[in-house]
């Protein structure tokens, strides 16, 4: 099992690198925004997929990193010092709306990121003097290390690789840690979770409010990659997408961002010539996962590593004893 | 003067319509635990419908509000239930709150795409001639639309509070698994409560076309303000969504007249906030628990 | 000084009343036991010390200190932890993850959790109970994978798990078989002997009866009686409450 999974990295890892050597323009840089919404989905499977807590307003918690970049730079300030921004305005905003909404159940939660992503898009839209207005900021500059640029789409591709491998390894690296087992406790059983001495409240926070800084990195990295953005890059049906990413990936599975961020933002082109019917296929598709298929495209995933597996090493698991679980399900 | 008592009707109009939505919404929540994110969209195909059977079928306008009532009560509310509803409602909120949003997508695109992405016009029902009060005028369609609402949230507190279908869904909204060994059979209640809210988007369809003209996308702007209501006033109470509904027409009215029509959303969203803060169960909302 | 008191607690659903003004001590090292018919305000009443519940009156004391409005993490941290008559498990964690869960917030504040890696002491901890309870064979399975009374075991272990000062069991024995019951019993009575609190819930009467010292009787959420094994045997109220009208 080991071996095979460090052979899928090593191989993912070469053909991540040669991307920018086969592909052309306009491939590449949806391999790059691929990369970027990958990012910001791990943040959202953070919050939403582990600790159960749902945003609406992934979107507007990325346009905080894509503002500050835009704003930031053109002040001499460095690229990574206007990321450090984003993310941690990211930060303290996923604190400050989690707090109240995390009193009660998590509805409420929906209905608070919602309004607060139509807040900050009215805010980014009326707020001339900083945010440019409908007009958006254009011209935005790519990093540059002294004499190092990452001005071309083949360099900068690599510069947004270099950031998902830190935020895959420090994703991993969290929910690796017992916080990442609290999560999977709320998840699993919110109620028992508490009973074991779990701070529903300390840990939703944290999931969210990380989740949200994933999100301003995303946003710090989408800026350069258009050179351009406006208001409407953050409005609400982008969060949407986001949360459409998660669910349809997999929820609170490591592998789930990967498959949702590569399908959701590659649907799209291939289904370009059915043009108006995108929206109409896509909804439909996602009704019918969620009837036939609710643990998302991991379950395909799930059932190729299996095959794979067991071809090579007989069952991998002993099967499940006949007996049904009795274990009930969390009110 | 004058302007602020016009106002108010108008408001009151616009937020009586919010107040069906809303309510219909919370009844969802109460009985199954569905966060409707399509409630917008069972607004506006509604309105569509009886597009449809005013103008194409000709029908007479009461003929075409029955219908209209009927076709919606099936699709939205019997159709709904029996294929998403009863399969997701055993997996938790979240699978549920994705389809809705699949759901929404799906009858605001289709519209778009198979109807028409122009605004339709909807014959007005009421008589546009001002009503004259004093000094004051009247539009006697806000008016009516104010009565109208009145007479269907007046009908339907009647039936919670006097019928025991409603008696069935106060206990199931208070306790689950307590209802079940009451002897109440909650996926048929859950069945009821969906066809009792397409019943009350299609009234509030209907009222609300007039105003706002018949579009693919206004259901969006309608389900926020649901929400917005249904959360101001309380998640567990109709009486909340009714009060919530009216406080955000109002509130938007006049923030709309008075201070910038721009950000005209945005303060029934600062009421939102606050109300969150400060009372995050609702202004007449009870805390909810595991029990 | 009582370790666990409960005065006056009340608890209405829906204009029914769960619980109504009951009020009992626990002290320490006792093993009290709680019996009463189904639906007497059993269950409700361990939900509301260990708020899971809030109670609609009364207060809940803990060693003096008021835990009435505490969430059901704030009265774990206390140290009183307990099973669930619905077993309530992480059952997509193994049987080991489980046991550690319900120690690991014990110790160490919220920052520590994420930079503390190594979890050896937990982990011996939960070997030890994995072996104490029989679940050695399956301590790599997921809890929704195990058995009945494996699971209820595992449940058990959990409550053990935080080195708690008061276990309170809800049906523990409950579609156990009785071999089973047998090992839970020396395990409750040997853990009482090395110094730890127990409040059961049980139907199993010949159980209760040899177990407890003490039993309070709950009927229709009110305590209708407090006493040795005998004289609740004796007391014509309890029979009432069990087969009368």
């Amino acid at each position: 099992m080991r071996g095979w999974r460090t052979l899928g990295i090593l191989v993912g890892a070469v053909v991540l690198l040669l991307f920018p050597l086969v592909l052309e323009q306009y491939k590449l840089y949806l391999a790059s925004l691929t990369l970027v919404y990958l990012i910001l989905a791990i943040g959202l499977n953070l919050t939403l997929g582990y600790a159960g807590q749902i945003s609406l307003a992934h979107a507007g918690f990325m346009s905080f990193g894509a503002y500050a970049v835009a704003i930031l730079v053109p002040l001499g300030v460095p690229f990574e010092g206007g990321l450090v921004v984003g993310v941690v305005i990211a930060f303290l905003w996923g604190l400050v709306l989690g707090f109240p909404a995390l009193k009660v159940k998590h509805h409420y939660l929906a209905m608070v990121t919602l309004g607060f992503n139509i807040i900050v898009f009215l805010v980014l839209r009326n707020w001339e003097s900083l945010t440019g207005g409908s007009f958006g900021i254009s011209g935005i500059a790519r990093p540059r290390w002294g004499p190092v640029r990452f001005q071309s789409d083949r360099a900068y591709y690599y510069y947004i690789l270099g950031w998902t491998v830190l935020v895959v390894a420090s994703a991993h690296w969290i929910l690796h840690s017992r916080w990442g087992r609290a999560f999977r406790s709320i998840r699993e059983n919110e109620m028992r979770a508490e009973v074991v001495g779990v701070s529903l409240r300390n840990y939703k926070l944290m999931a969210f409010a990380i989740g949200s800084a994933y999100a301003g990195v995303g946003g710090a990295l989408f800026a350069p990659l258009l050179t351009y953005i406006d208001p409407g890059a953050f409005t609400l049906d982008r969060s949407i997408q986001f949360l459409m990413m998660v669910v349809m990936g997999g929820l609170g599975r490591f592998e789930g961002p990967f498959l949702g961020a590569v399908v959701v933002t590659l649907l799209p082109e291939l289904l370009r010539a059915s043009e108006g019917f995108y929206l109409i296929i896509f909804s439909l598709a996602v009704i019918l996962m969620m009837l036939f298929m609710p643990k998302g495209l991991v379950e395909i995933w799930d059932w190729m590593v299996r095959k794979m597996t067991r071809r090579r090493h007989g069952p991998a698991h002993p099967p499940a004893p006949p007996e049904p679980a009795a274990v009930l399900e969390p009110k | 003067m004058t302007d602020v008592f016009q106002l108010l009707v108008a408001g009151l109009s616009i937020g009586s319509i919010y107040a069906m939505a809303a309510i219909g919404f919370v009844l969802l929540w109460q009985t199954s635990n569905t966060i409707n994110f399509a409630q917008g969209e069972f607004v506006v195909l509604p309105a569509f419908v009886m597009v449809l059977f005013l103008t194409v079928f000709r029908f007479p306008f009461a003929a075409a509000f029955v219908a209209t009532v009927i076709v919606s009560t099936l699709l939205l509310g019997l159709l709904v239930k029996k294929v998403l509803v009863e399969r997701l409602l055993k997996m938790g909120v979240l699978p549920l709150v994705i389809a809705t949003i699949g759901l929404s997508m799906l009858i605001r695109y289709s519209l778009q795409q198979f109807w028409t992405p122009l605004a339709l016009p909807f014959p007005a029902i009421f008589s546009r001639q001002p009503i004259r009060v004093g000094g004051v005028i009247f539009s006697s369609e806000e008016v009516m639309n104010v009565l109208s609402a009145a007479i269907v949230i007046g009908t339907l507190q009647l039936l919670i509070r006097r019928t025991k279908l409603g008696w069935a869904m106060q206990a199931v909204a208070q306790n689950r698994d307590l209802a079940s060994v009451l002897g109440i059979n909650v996926s048929r209640l859950v069945g009821v409560t969906f066809m009792l809210n397409a019943a009350l988007t299609a009234v509030a369809a209907v009222l609300i076309a007039p105003v706002y003209l018949v579009k693919y996308d206004i259901g969006i702007g309608i389900g926020l303000k649901a929400f917005y209501a249904a959360i101001i006033g309380g998640f567990n109470q109709i009486r909340g969504a009714l009060l919530g509904g009216l406080l955000v027409g109002l509130v938007e009215t006049y923030s709309a007249a008075y201070i910038s029509n721009q950000f005209r959303d945005a303060f029934a969203l600062v009421i939102l906030i606050g109300v969150l803060l400060l009372k995050p169960e609702g202004l007449l909302g009870i805390k909810e628990e595991w029990a | 000084m009582s370790l666990l008191e409960i005065r006056q607690l009340s608890k209405n659903f829906f204009h029914l009343s769960a619980l109504s003004l009951v009020s009992l001590s626990v002290e320490p090292g006792e093993l009290l036991g709680l019996i009463g018919p189904n639906g007497s305000g059993k269950t409700t009443l361990f939900n509301c010390v260990t708020g899971v519940l809030r109670p609609s009156r009364g207060h809940v004391l803990f060693k003096g200190e008021d835990i009435t409005k505490l969430t059901a993490d704030g009265v774990y941290h206390r140290g009183i932890s307990r099973t669930f008559q619905l077993i309530q498990l992480f059952p997509e964690m193994t049987v080991l993850e489980n046991l550690l869960m319900a120690a690991q917030e014990r110790k160490g504040t919220l920052f520590s959790r994420l930079l503390r890696r190594d979890e050896t002491e937990e982990m011996d901890r939960a070997l030890n109970l994995v072996e104490y309870l029989g679940l050695s064979g399956v301590k790599d399975n997921l809890a929704a994978n195990l058995s009945y009374g494996q699971q209820k075991l595992l449940d058990f272990g959990m409550a053990l798990m935080p080195d708690p000062q008061v276990i309170l069991l809800d049906e523990p024995m409950a579609g156990v078989n009785p071999t089973m019951i047998k090992a839970l019993v020396t395990h409750i009575q040997d853990l009482n002997a090395q110094g730890y609190t127990f409040v059961v819930i049980e139907h199993n009467m010949e159980v209760v009866m040899s177990l407890c010292r003490r039993i309070v009787v709950l009927s229709q959420g009110e305590k209708i009686a407090e006493g040795t094994p005998a004289e609740i045997h004796d007391n014509p109220a309890v029979m009432d409450a069990y087969f009368g009208t």
